[in-house]
């Protein structure tokens, strides 16, 4: 009687790209926030090129932290208007694909603000930030944000605060994704020896993954009522 | 209509939110083929009762069984056998009419073959072929109310409900969702329909029930009512209708008022 | 789920059972011990003076923190199996004990690095990730504080409660991450930069092993029994209220 898993979950993120191509919404803001935030960045700290080696990957993770709680909020309230979640729990489906498919669609749209971010660093900083493992750990690190954070925002957005909550919600959970993502970036791009950073991606990957298991597996919990 | 059995079928309902029960012990069966009018004042349960038997919401206790498979247990079976029309639109306002039941169809796994079909004669039921390829945020409350129908049925649901259908409508608006509800119902469509409106309750139901404070206190077939009564029905089943075995104020637990 | 019960079973408020009252006269003759041993026996450091002894309580409070914290996860999985919110209390008990054991942490903490670091404060990685630790249990507050619907606020605190589990496992773990901390530690070897280190002495091993015992699991457990025990007071007046009202 369930409708298959796969076919939900790509429906759903089908359904999301379709109306996001449409209006482009989510990329128009997030990419306008991204933007900004790089160039105020870039003038608030008046830095020559090693201090601009050690912050632009700084720089870079926390525009995309803050850009993807903007496109969560946006994302789930645009579920949450016409009632359209309840269409979706209506639905014979099982929940979790529910979770997968509004994850890969963050996940998607969050990757592409990563990916106009690293050129527009390159040209503003004057650091190349398109190598393949800063590609690497871009997918890593905005992998993890979005599994806590589509779990978070789907949460946040049944409470009174919703868009301010996400954020004071989110933001401690994914740090240590943060963290080892900023890590990494930084030691990449100012040339070290591939030895003393490759464990970063590694434990990246781990936490994507228990991220990615916790979220999967309490989404029913967050959505049911 | 009595005989032919029930498609879905409540014993002993209970749903209690924050130690506050919204609904009592409710007992409800639906034939096939009845169109079940739902009355009762704000908070009387109306709302949750049809979300519970779509599966928004799960009760406290009791069980709520349609086309023979049980409620929480077999619910992604249940939920197939649902629609359900509420008053948002449950639509996506960035997408076309068409790929609005696009999705919808994946979602409950209409077969591909069908689809098309399928959709374009739901288009046509719900008097929207012409706008198919519009997006839904450009329509008007009532043709959103259609195409929000439409979707409810593109499953063929055994069960169809209605959650307050009219709130948002203008009277054209509303008159038209009548002749579909209708039309619907004259396909032999099962459906529940929770209003505040009783003469538009009166004309398309087959069976009218009340509810009040958690309970049935009504339940007639509408032609039992006469065309102008129903209104002096409707006011003296919530009125002294409060069922006597509901829990008493306890005296012995009062407390001093602060003076 | 399918033979789900009225689940409100916020129980009639009762005296204190013989065990927590036996529980917290021993916690308390236990801090007092503790205290005698971290002020008087154990012996006073030859580097860093007197100060040093704050440690006896400042690393104890971190492992209250952690099993508090430990206990709302466990309240959380709990609940989410169970939907008992007698799960839900050990975990709103474990987040509020926990919080204040964190601020003893960071407090004690602060005041002992006033004379070794020479600061109240610094942005050491581990400081850093405490500091947001902290936060992220306020921020288990704010969100329950943010729900009005009792179930529903049980189960989202669950699940929140178990996802900021990671930040204490990021603060505990943080040394192994960034080399650059100056945070010493005690078990095992101090990074290379740790500042304000002291050697382990059969005295200071004795007066931690009594600390440990005392400020990271006697004042806990009692402090979260009672809190428990307030919590299912406060559901109860509730459930009491909302009788009187829809009855």
């Amino acid at each position: 009687m369930k409708t298959g898993f796969w076919q939900v979950t790509f429906a759903i993120l089908r359904k999301d790209m379709l109306a996001e191509i449409r209006s482009r919404e989510l990329l128009s803001v997030m990419g306008l926030f991204a933007l900004l935030s790089v160039l105020i960045f870039s003038f608030a700290l008046e830095m020559d090129r090693e201090a601009r080696e050690t912050a632009i990957s700084g720089v870079i993770w926390v525009t995309v932290a803050f850009a993807s709680i903007i496109g969560l909020n946006r994302s789930m309230s645009s579920e949450r208007e016409q009632g359209s979640f309840d269409a979706l729990l209506l639905a014979p489906v099982d929940r979790s694909a529910l979770f997968l498919g509004k994850f890969l669609g963050n996940f998607v749209v969050v990757l592409l603000v990563g990916l106009i971010l690293l050129p527009l660093g390159t040209l503003l900083y004057n650091i190349t930030l398109i190598t393949p493992w800063v590609l690497v750990i871009l997918v890593l690190g905005i992998f993890g944000i979005s599994t806590t954070g589509t779990l978070l925002a789907a949460m946040t957005a049944q409470t009174r605060a919703r868009d301010a909550l996400l954020s004071i919600a989110m933001l401690p959970i994914v740090l240590p994704v943060l963290l080892a993502s900023v890590r990494a970036t930084t030691s990449i791009i100012s040339g070290d020896p591939t030895d003393l950073w490759i464990s970063w991606p590694q434990i990246l990957l781990v936490m994507d993954v228990i991220y990615m298991v916790l979220c999967f597996f309490t989404f029913g919990f967050i959505i049911e009522e | 209509m009595s005989d032919t059995p029930a498609v879905l079928s409540i014993r002993e309902l209970v749903k209690i939110y924050d130690f506050i029960p919204v609904l009592r012990q409710l007992d409800l069966d639906v034939a096939q083929g009845d169109c079940v009018a739902l009355l009762g004042p704000n908070g009387s349960g109306k709302s949750t009762l049809l979300r519970l038997i779509a599966g928004l919401i799960k009760p406290s206790s009791g069980t709520i069984e349609i086309g023979g498979w049980q409620m929480p247990k077999e619910a992604a079976a249940v939920r197939a056998q649902i629609g359900m029309v509420s008053h948002q639109s449950l639509l996506y306002g960035n997408l076309t009419a068409r790929e609005n039941l696009v999705f919808f169809a994946r979602l409950y796994d209409v077969p591909k073959n069908e689809r098309d079909d399928r959709i374009a004669a739901l288009l046509e039921q719900v008097g929207l072929t012409k706008r198919a390829e519009s997006l839904v945020r450009t329509f008007s409350r009532g043709m959103q109310q259609r195409l929000s129908i439409a979707r409810a049925l593109l499953h063929s649901p055994h069960v169809l409900l209605f959650d307050e259908p009219y709130s948002g409508l203008d009277q054209d608006a509303a008159a038209m969702l009548d002749d579909i509800i209708r039309h619907t119902h004259q396909d032999g469509q099962t459906m529940m329909i929770s209003t505040h409106l009783l003469e538009r309750a009166q004309q398309v139901a087959t069976r009218v029930m009340i509810l009040n404070r958690g309970r049935v206190v009504l339940d007639k077939q509408a032609v039992a009512i006469a065309e102008h009564q129903l209104a002096s029905v409707y006011a003296q089943a919530i009125a002294d209708k409060i069922p006597s075995d509901a829990p008493q104020p306890r005296i012995e637990t009062s407390v001093e008022p602060a003076s | 789920m399918a033979q789900a019960k009225p689940k409100d079973f916020a129980q009639a408020p009762t005296p204190a059972p013989n065990l927590l009252r036996i529980l917290t006269l021993v916690t308390v003759i236990g801090v007092v011990i503790a205290l005698v041993f971290a002020l008087n026996i154990a012996g006073t450091d030859i580097e860093q003076g007197e100060v040093q002894r704050i440690f006896y309580v400042h690393m104890p409070a971190f492992f209250g923190a952690f099993l508090a914290f430990g206990a709302t996860v466990l309240g959380g999985i709990m609940y989410l199996w169970k939907r008992d919110p007698k799960w839900d209390r050990l975990a709103v008990a474990g987040v509020e004990v926990g919080f204040a054991f964190a601020m003893i942490n960071l407090i004690t903490g602060s005041i002992w690095a006033r004379p070794i670091w020479n600061t109240w404060w610094t942005w050491d990685p581990r400081l850093t990730s405490e500091a947001i630790m902290v936060l992220t249990y306020a921020a288990y507050m704010m969100l329950r504080a943010g729900i009005d619907n009792m179930d529903t606020r049980r189960r989202f605190a669950s699940v929140y409660g178990i996802l900021a589990f990671a930040t204490v496992l990021l603060t505990l773990f943080i040394i192994r991450f960034r080399e650059d901390t100056i945070h010493p530690t005690v078990v095992g070897n101090s990074p290379q930069n740790a500042q304000g280190t002291f050697a382990a002495s059969d005295g200071v091993v004795t007066a931690l092993m009594v600390g440990l015992v005392i400020w990271g699991l006697l004042v806990p457990v009692t402090l979260m029994w009672y809190r428990i025990r307030l919590e299912n007071m406060l559901d109860w007046v509730n459930r009491k209220k909302m009788e009187v009202l829809s009855a």
